[in-house]
């Protein structure tokens, strides 16, 4: 090998033997526990002959409903890495004051919280945002797919092409030490010259082409795919959220990879977009990704307004009230959410004019959030409020969500900014809407719609005891924070000098603790479920007395969505389908057009990530490899003509006519 | 398999005939050659005006050809998408529109948001950097 040190530089670049962490007993000790776990898993799945029906059936399909729960899976696992982070730091808060270090060393810490950031908002919420809006939009528009069904599957496997990277640099080298935003110069190649912040850049721009990807493909299919007759105010709120989201993914993740293009240029290149020297300007580098970063938070906010407005109207047997409010207040928190990004520099030195500004407008936004909760407090108001799950998330989400805003309004306060910012009261403000928002309300949708995806309702007693554990546990974990925070304790500091604070972060502690068992709690209650599944069955498709279209189809729902595409003639179709005395139709199948399974997406995913692992250790010669491949496998993959079939009048007939035996069994 | 290649072949048909044989709603423009010809004219028009400025240095001052190009460069976008994107008010049922103006709005507010909050930002946090003479 010393003969030809070049070629060796080529193939391996920085990679060699220092980059596993083999002096870190946490690391080798979580890497074993990963190696056996991944290892039992993979042999209980050779064992029962699973690798072709995983390949056939998931890993190839195109199918808007099978990628739908792949990407809810990713955002599930990856919670529990996101969480394994989460409760590593508040142990070591909690025990690292005075003469006690902890059990984090700070390189150590510094990756844990980064970690625990890009995890959580990229490869959970994201996963989990995208995951239900592929499931639910086609089939609340009355669609057999979404627009472009091979993209779909391409899009779920780029975004766990983006989580693999994150999750290999805990075994292989490190990650950034930066926080989730890895501003510059702490970014730059000067303060940063190890591969952390170069697996930040490759996963997240990786994983972005999967998030633009469905954006578009989402955005086209709400415009151009729904049911005859299903005007743009006849849409299903939870659909209305969905097309906002979307053309906020499209319209600010392309600065995200703009941003990330020109620091990837500083570290590899030379340039001096974001460094100290030759006119480069750090500031630009947190304006720029403010301007995508302040969307997204609407990005994740906004579907799940969308399942709480379902959820509500749903078990409140209602009509939603005030649903043209609602859109509006939707499409103009889609506007405003470009025009408050300031709001997250507020110190940077910017003057009294333009932070006024950005104040004004981020109080702005909460007008068209707070008439949100009044329409959904007056969808309630004097409605049959049925307290299933769903329900007693919404409820939760909305007294946790109007706390985690009033702090936000507060914080919008310049002046009050400057003595919070960076403290863990604004830690604990974006944790009580991402947690009391988004986590409340994926899990208001995952027991909402698990009857419509598997055909089994979820356990109520082991949904219950998550229930609790968590929303109980999420006050015991963060108001201690907002407390901390007004003493003036800031963020991502791994030890503690003051023992008045330990106090604190020891109730902290325990809170997490409880958000563990509550995360423990809903996997028990997926399994006892699935165990159970004969008693929690429900042969109707329309478990809860829905009012849209996806409840109009057996559960699960045929590959085809659909025998005959509805027609529509107003909001609720599905409840005004019910009042009028709709009938299925028996007979009359046509052949049903449906696109083909490819593993062209898996394929790519796949070299994507070799090509995003080569460039992070500059192993050039792997890399140019890895892109030749990418490009031959996607013109090749142009030239597949065989990419569509008809599922036949016969077999569509031999599908409902087991739906009818089923329903007609089960009065 | 020769079905479904045929079946894939009619789509790429369609989908280049628009407006010719079928009637489709989605209202794009129709295509012509006339129309590619005036949009081709103007495209190259619009290039080599601007060419022909800076060759000739037909404007005494730089910042005011900078100016000029960047007009002919504005004109050359909105015929670009007329005559070989066919946008107009109503096709794709005035989505296209919608998408145009909402993205022309985020251009702008990202663009003269961005100036002025670095403007601030410059002004306020590099006073000494700004101007040599000031540095001790």
């Amino acid at each position: 090998m010393s003969d030809h040190p070049d070629l060796t530089k080529l193939i391996f670049g920085r990679l060699s033997w220092d980059a596993i962490p083999f002096h870190e007993p946490i690391l080798l000790a979580t890497f074993a526990a990963v190696l056996v776990g991944g290892l039992a898993l993979l042999a209980v799945i050779t064992k029962y002959r699973l690798w072709g029906y995983l390949w056939r059936e998931w890993f190839t399909s195109i199918d808007h409903k099978k990628i739908g729960i792949m990407y809810m899976v990713l955002g599930l696992v990856m919670l529990l890495r996101g969480f394994a982070d989460a409760i590593m730091m508040r142990l070591q808060q909690a025990i690292s004051f005075g003469d006690n270090l902890g059990y984090l060393p700070p390189h150590h810490y510094d990756q844990v919280f980064t970690a625990h950031g890009v995890i959580m908002i990229f490869f959970v919420a994201m996963p989990i945002v995208t995951g239900l809006m592929n499931y639910v939009v086609p089939l609340q528009i009355g669609a057999r797919d979404v627009a472009f069904p091979f993209l779909n599957n391409f899009s779920f496997w780029m975004t766990t092409a983006g989580a693999v990277l994150v999750m290999a640099s805990l075994f292989v080298g490190e990650f950034a030490r930066t926080g989730w935003l890895a501003y510059p110069p702490l970014s730059g190649i000067l303060a940063s010259p190890d591969v952390g912040v170069d697996y930040y850049i490759w996963s997240l721009q990786i994983a972005g082409v999967g998030t633009l990807l469905s954006g578009v493909n989402l955005l086209v299919t709400i415009i151009k795919m729904r049911a005859p007759g299903m005007k743009l105010m006849q849409m299903p709120v939870f659909t209305w959220t969905a097309l906002c989201t979307n053309v906020l993914i499209i319209a600010a993740f392309p600065v995200l990879t703009a941003v990330l293009a020109l620091l990837s240029m500083d570290r590899y290149l030379g340039t001096h977009m974001f460094t100290n020297e030759l006119g480069g300007n750090a500031m630009m580098y947190v304006n720029l990704i403010w301007i995508w970063g302040h969307p997204e938070v609407y990005i994740l906010i906004l579907p799940m307004f969308g399942v709480f407005s379902e959820v509500v109207s749903t078990f409140a047997r209602k009509r939603l009230f005030g649903y043209t409010s609602m859109v509006y207040a939707t499409i103009v928190i889609t506007v405003l959410a470009y025009l408050v990004w300031l709001h997250h520099f507020f110190t940077m030195g910017s003057g009294a004019s333009v932070n006024s500004f950005f104040g004004i407008t981020t109080m702005i936004i909460s007008i068209p959030t707070g008439a949100k909760i009044f329409n959904w407090l007056f969808t309630m108001y004097r409605g049959r409020i049925h307290f299933e799950l769903p329900m007693m998330w919404t409820v939760a989400f909305m007294v946790t969500f109007v706390i985690g805003g009033m702090t936000g309004v507060l914080l919008a306060v310049p002046p009050a900014d400057f003595s919070l910012h960076n403290s863990l009261f604004l830690i604990a403000h974006f944790h009580n809407v991402i947690i009391g928002g988004v986590l409340f309300g994926a899990f208001a949708a995952i027991n909402f719609w698990f009857p419509k995806a598997f055909g089994f309702k979820l356990d109520v007693f082991w949904g219950k005891c998550s229930f609790w554990l968590w929303v109980v546990g999420f006050y015991f974990a963060f108001m201690p924070l907002y407390v901390l925070g007004l003493m003036g304790v800031t963020r991502r500091i791994s030890h503690f000098e003051d023992p008045s604070l330990q106090i604190w972060f020891q109730i902290a502690a325990f809170g997490a603790v409880l958000i563990a068992l509550g995360i423990g709690a809903m996997l028990i209650q997926f399994v006892v479920s699935f165990l159970r599944r004969d008693k929690l069955r429900d042969v109707t498709g329309d478990p809860w007395n829905g009012r849209t279209l996806e409840w109009s189809t057996s559960s699960p729902p045929p590959a085809y969505n659909f025998a005959f595409t509805p027609v529509v003639h107003d909001g609720d179709a599905w409840w005004q389908m019910k009042q009028l005395g709709w009938q299925r139709p028996l007979s009359g199948f046509i052949d049903i057009h449906m696109p083909k399974n490819t593993g062209a997406g898996i394929i790519l995913a796949g070299i994507s990530t070799v090509l995003g692992f080569a460039m992070i250790w500059q192993m050039w010669l792997v890399a140019a490899l890895a892109f030749v491949s990418l490009l031959a496998v996607a013109i090749g993959h142009t030239f597949n003509y065989n990419r569509e079939y008809y599922i036949q009048a016969a077999d569509v007939a031999r599908v409902e006519a087991a739906r009818t035996e089923a329903l007609a069994s089960h009065v | 398999m020769s079905a479904h290649t045929d079946v894939h072949a009619g789509h790429g048909h369609d989908e280049h005939g628009h407006g010719e044989h079928h009637e489709h709603d989605d209202g794009i423009g129709h295509v012509s050659l006339k129309g590619y010809m005036i949009g081709f004219v103007l495209a190259v028009l619009l290039t080599a005006v601007p060419f022909a400025l800076v060759m000739s240095g037909g404007l005494k001052d730089p910042s005011a050809t900078a100016f000029v190009i960047l007009g002919f460069a504005a004109v050359q976008i909105v015929v670009h998408m007329v005559y070989f994107l066919h946008m107009n008010a109503k096709s794709e049922g005035g989505w296209n529109m919608l998408a145009l103006i909402f993205t022309a709005v985020l251009v702008l507010i990202t663009l003269s948001g961005s100036i002025w909050v670095m403007y601030h930002l410059n002004h306020n946090m590099m006073p000494a950097l700004m101007d040599p003479r000031n540095l001790p």
